[in-house]
């Protein structure tokens, strides 16, 4: 390999770092008008009246629009399209958006928003999941799902959960408690439209262009082909810009009403209205385990929060049962999940997405019943890893797993199992899993997810893939694998991602699927123009294509431009193109959407920590992260994306929450929603494990989002490896640490958290006969 | 126009007067007045830092500066840092190799916070860069690339 796996720099970074990327909010058209959203006051409220004439009124205002102007409603989902622009006869959540103003400066279209004057009739909020499982007071928050305020709810059994608990020398239940909490990405959410010729064209700072492009289509009641959608350079999203959103919709409807440019960018408080973040998520767990450690049965049900709107919810909702079973061979597993609708901000897909949450709760329910066995913890997992090439009692397809080394690896390079052992000090292990990309559309249909077309013309290279770089580096991917079949560099291809005007359909950057997905489709167009090239090169050279080597610039002994400019001689125009659909990975139930992807990602962590029994403050003093990264297309960006995948995790499980009180969000501001900074994050050390996945392009797998997820378990085991503890809340702020220590102290139960699980009456489950066969003895 | 004042500075050695209102902040003007868009914004309330511009040298957050703050001062934006040319400051050179940069919206910021650092301190250990960056939030790197960066830099600056 020529180009890939070397520490390239990024394609992008050049322009990055001298201030010249232009992102969304640093587009400017001649004539733009600013828009301002009003947003609702009240958490639950029905819209009595509205009276525009003062906003109206005011100087400089060009339009006003409500949601009789945007009645069609949408939702990222096909079975959750229950979002409005903006909301005309209910709002749901302090935030949700009612009315929007364009004028000619933003200060103007501030002002005149203000002065729209809204009657509500004010509703009895529901703002717990407790409440939200109860009769409500005013009507359901929605017209959909039921029975109260329950959204959708999930239940699925493979194979005999009865028969595993009644071999089991050991059962234990645990509840545990994921606090919510938010994206905050650096860059606030930012749209610009503008309306020509009958053709719509929005340039946003999304992670879903093609998405957002079928959710304007139907909004706007104009045809696919009218519209255009440019997914800008990307100021951070992990998750939280992968929803069309009303701002987006507004600037669309004002660009289409004034037939001016129409810009939106939202302030750092409206970003936490905005949300879509991490569901608060209720969990009970309950296991069967031999005396050896082996799992023989388990039970998970999960509650979420899911804020005032579907979003991505039921996906979520599946994803807090579905990955249980990539880490561990769980001979007989059921799932029952409800999730909820609350009047808070809409919760939806965060880095991990509805997989951090049960992560926790598993990693930590396996410490616990390895310590009731007087077993070593680590052992334990071992005990039960899943193997490569095997398939999950819910029917995931297992390939490439290098769970074994990268638990050998951090061990390793930790001293895990040497540890000091002081009061105060603690190291905490666990493990993860994650996709590499969902296996199944958000639309069903069998298109490929993701398509790639190459130009070739004046000696250079044109990649065309609606991929989106989110600042992950999947720009850089797709060159690297272009370059390297083609001989170049990585900084000579040029690329057009993001545009659903001229690249061909990605479905867009969640679920950790652009390498996997994009790279192979930019494999599969970059090869056949490899193989075009090599044809007319040969002929030149009196020898066969295979014979030609393609390096440093050169086909053979031809220069790329020579070489190319004799195919276009002989072919004319030149183009290829190259798609990747994931093979039919679907179990035989519903519900077996959520899950499959053509291959998992694997993480290790280890933690160590001190924290002051006196405070209850916590010090982390280093993180380990072995990751199976399949094969790294860079290694730079992938040690980059382990990184922040730690640092993310550090601050959902130290200090992030999306709190509220009542219905009103505590803190919709930088300062007091506590991040990181610099002096808080501890030194990472990345180790690689390649396993070289056979689908994979070059055998890579995803990054992105693994990494986050072993983190958050591993810092409450270190805690209770310090205090002999357990924190099963989190965030785990030291005021949970003094009052589990003074639990402790008291003889009560040494642990913070929720004291049970609600009753729920989840439907009857569905019996999945399972493909499963025991990869190892029980 | 009665709010209106002119503002005069020097922006990256060219000395600048422009009519503004008198309650613009100077992240408004460098961006919507002048056209300097490499410098961003995350709160514009004195919380995350990405503002951040050089005033005389020293880091400041430009949401926070009104006009009359800035009158007659010298102002270093991410613009003005690599000098003329094609050639980068070596921060920015050791920013692309290390891997610094993923989305690259807390970069100006970071990179004029470091570059006021090392003139004060040409070769800072970790903390100490770790402390000078404190201000900036950045989502992406868990700074672990960005202070690889500003200490590579460092070395070769000192070099
Ligand atoms: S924009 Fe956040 S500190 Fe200035
Ligand atoms: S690189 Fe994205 S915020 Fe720092």
């Amino acid at each position: 390999m020529r180009v890939v796996g070397k520490p390239l720099a990024k394609v992008d970074a050049r322009a990055k770092v001298t201030g010249s990327t232009l992102y969304a909010d640093d587009l400017i058209f001649p004539g733009t008008l600013f828009c301002k959203l009003l947003r609702s006051p009240h958490p639950y409220a029905r819209i009595k009246h509205m009276d525009l004439n003062a906003a109206k009124a005011v100087e400089g205002v060009v339009a006003v629009i409500t949601g009789n102007d945007l009645p069609v409603k949408y939702g990222i989902l096909p079975i959750s399209q229950d979002e409005h622009a903006l909301e005309s006869e209910k709002v749901r959540y302090v935030g949700d958006p009612v009315a929007a103003v364009a004028a000619v400066d933003e200060e103007t279209a501030a002002l005149a928003a203000e002065k729209i004057r809204v009657e509500y009739e004010v509703l009895d909020p529901v703002t717990s999941i407790e409440e939200a499982l109860s009769e409500p007071v005013d009507e359901p928050i929605h017209d959909y799902g039921g029975p109260s305020n329950i959204h959708k709810m999930a239940a699925l059994s493979f194979g005999n959960l009865e028969a595993g608990f009644a071999e089991a020398d050991h059962i234990r239940e645990d509840v545990f408690f994921y606090g919510g909490n938010t994206h905050l990405p650096m860059e606030e959410h930012s749209a610009i439209a503008t309306y020509v010729d009958g053709k719509l064209t929005l340039w946003s700072s999304t992670q879903t262009p093609h998405y957002v492009h079928r959710a304007v289509s139907k909004v706007m009641g104009l045809p696919m082909s009218a519209i255009r959608v440019v997914a800008t350079p990307h100021g951070g999203g992990f998750g939280g810009k992968t929803d069309p959103f009303s701002h987006e919709m507004a600037v669309c409807k004002l660009a289409m009403v004034t037939g001016k440019p129409v810009k939106c960018t939202l302030t750092r408080e409206e970003v936490f209205y905005a949300h879509r973040g991490r569901h608060p998520v209720l969990m009970w767990v309950r296991t069967g385990m031999k005396r050896n450690g082996r799992i023989t049965a388990m039970h998970f049900k999960t509650a979420l929060d899911g804020g005032a709107y579907g979003s991505y919810g039921v996906a979520t909702l599946f994803y807090t049962g579905a990955l249980q079973t990539t880490t561990y061979d769980i001979p007989a597993y059921r799932f029952e999940g409800a999730r909820v609708f609350t009047n808070k901000a809409p919760c939806g897909p965060k880095r991990g997405h509805g997989t951090p949450q049960p992560r926790f709760a598993l990693e930590l329910h396996l410490d616990k019943m390895a310590e009731d066995l007087g077993l070593d913890p680590v052992e334990v997992r071992r005990r039960n890893y899943v193997k490569p090439n095997t398939t999950t009692v819910n029917w995931l397809r297992i390939t490439s797993c290098g769970l074994e080394e990268i638990t050998d690896r951090v061990l390793q390079a930790s001293s895990y199992v040497n540890r000091q052992r002081a009061v105060g000090h603690g190291m905490g292990f666990a493990v993860s899993s994650y996709l590499c990309g969902a296996g199944l559309p958000i639309y069903w249909n069998s298109l490929p997810h993701s398509e790639c077309l190459i130009k070739l013309d004046r000696g250079g290279v044109t990649v065309y893939c609606g991929a989106t770089d989110i600042g992950q580096g999947s720009d850089t991917v797709i060159a690297t694998v272009v370059a390297e079949e083609l001989g170049l560099w990585p900084s000579d291809i040029r690329l057009v991602t993001g545009d659903t005007g001229f690249a061909p359909v990605d479905l867009g950057s969640y679920s950790s699927r652009v390498t996997f997905m994009a790279g192979n489709a930019a494999l599969d167009a970059a090869r056949k123009l490899r193989n075009l090239i090599a044809e007319v090169a040969a002929e030149s050279m009196g020898c066969s294509p295979g014979e030609i080597e393609v390096g440093d610039g050169k086909f053979g002994t031809l220069s790329f431009e020579e070489a190319a400019q004799l195919a276009q001689e002989r072919f004319g125009a030149i183009s290829t193109t190259g798609s990747y659909r994931p093979p039919d990975l679907a179990g035989p139930y519903k519900g077996s959407g959520v899950g499959p992807s053509p291959a998992y990602s694997y993480s290790a962590a280890v933690v160590d920590i001190d924290v002051d029994p006196e405070t209850g403050i916590i010090k982390v003093n280093k993180v380990w992260l072995a990751h199976d990264i399949g094969r790294s297309i860079n290694p730079v960006s992938v040690r980059g994306q382990v990184e922040g995948g730690v640092y993310m995790g550090l601050g959902e499980a130290l200090m992030e929450e999306q709190a509220y009180r009542k219905a009103l969000p505590k803190q919709p501001s930088m300062l007091d929603y506590k991040s990181l900074t610099s002096i808080d994050m501890p030194e990472v050390e990345t180790i690689l494990v390649e396993t070289n996945d056979p689908e994979g392009p070059y055998g890579a797998k995803e990054v992105g989002q693994g990494p986050l997820l072993p983190v958050v378990p591993a810092v409450v085991s270190a805690v209770h490896d310090a205090l002999g503890v357990w924190i099963d809340q989190v965030p785990v702020t030291p005021d949970k640490i003094m009052k589990a220590l003074d639990a402790k102290t008291k003889g009560q139960a040494p642990r913070f958290g929720p004291k049970s699980f609600p009753d729920i009456a989840y439907p009857q489950y569905v019996k999945v006969d399972t493909p499963h066969v025991a990869t190892q003895a029980i | 126009m009665s709010d209106s004042v002119i503002a005069s500075f020097d922006v990256n050695g060219r000395s600048r007067e422009v009519l503004v209102k008198s309650y613009h902040t100077l992240l408004e003007i460098l961006r919507e007045d002048l056209g300097l868009t490499g410098t961003k914004h995350g709160c514009e309330l004195g919380e995350c830092g990405a503002c951040t511009v050089l005033v005389d040298g020293l880091p400041q957050l430009s949401c926070l500066l009104l006009p009359h703050q800035v009158e007659g001062k010298e102002i270093t934006t991410i613009e003005g840092l690599a000098g003329s040319g094609d050639e980068l400051h070596p921060l920015q050179e050791a920013f692309v190799e290390t891997g610094a940069v993923q989305c690259g919206y807390c970069t100006p910021s970071m990179l004029l916070t470091a570059k006021a650092l090392l003139e004060e301190n040409p070769s800072p250990g970790r903390q100490e860069i770790a402390e000078a960056l404190s201000g900036n939030l950045c989502r992406c790197t868990g700074y672990e690339a960005i202070t690889r960066a500003v200490e590579l830099a460092a070395t070769r600056m000192e070099a």
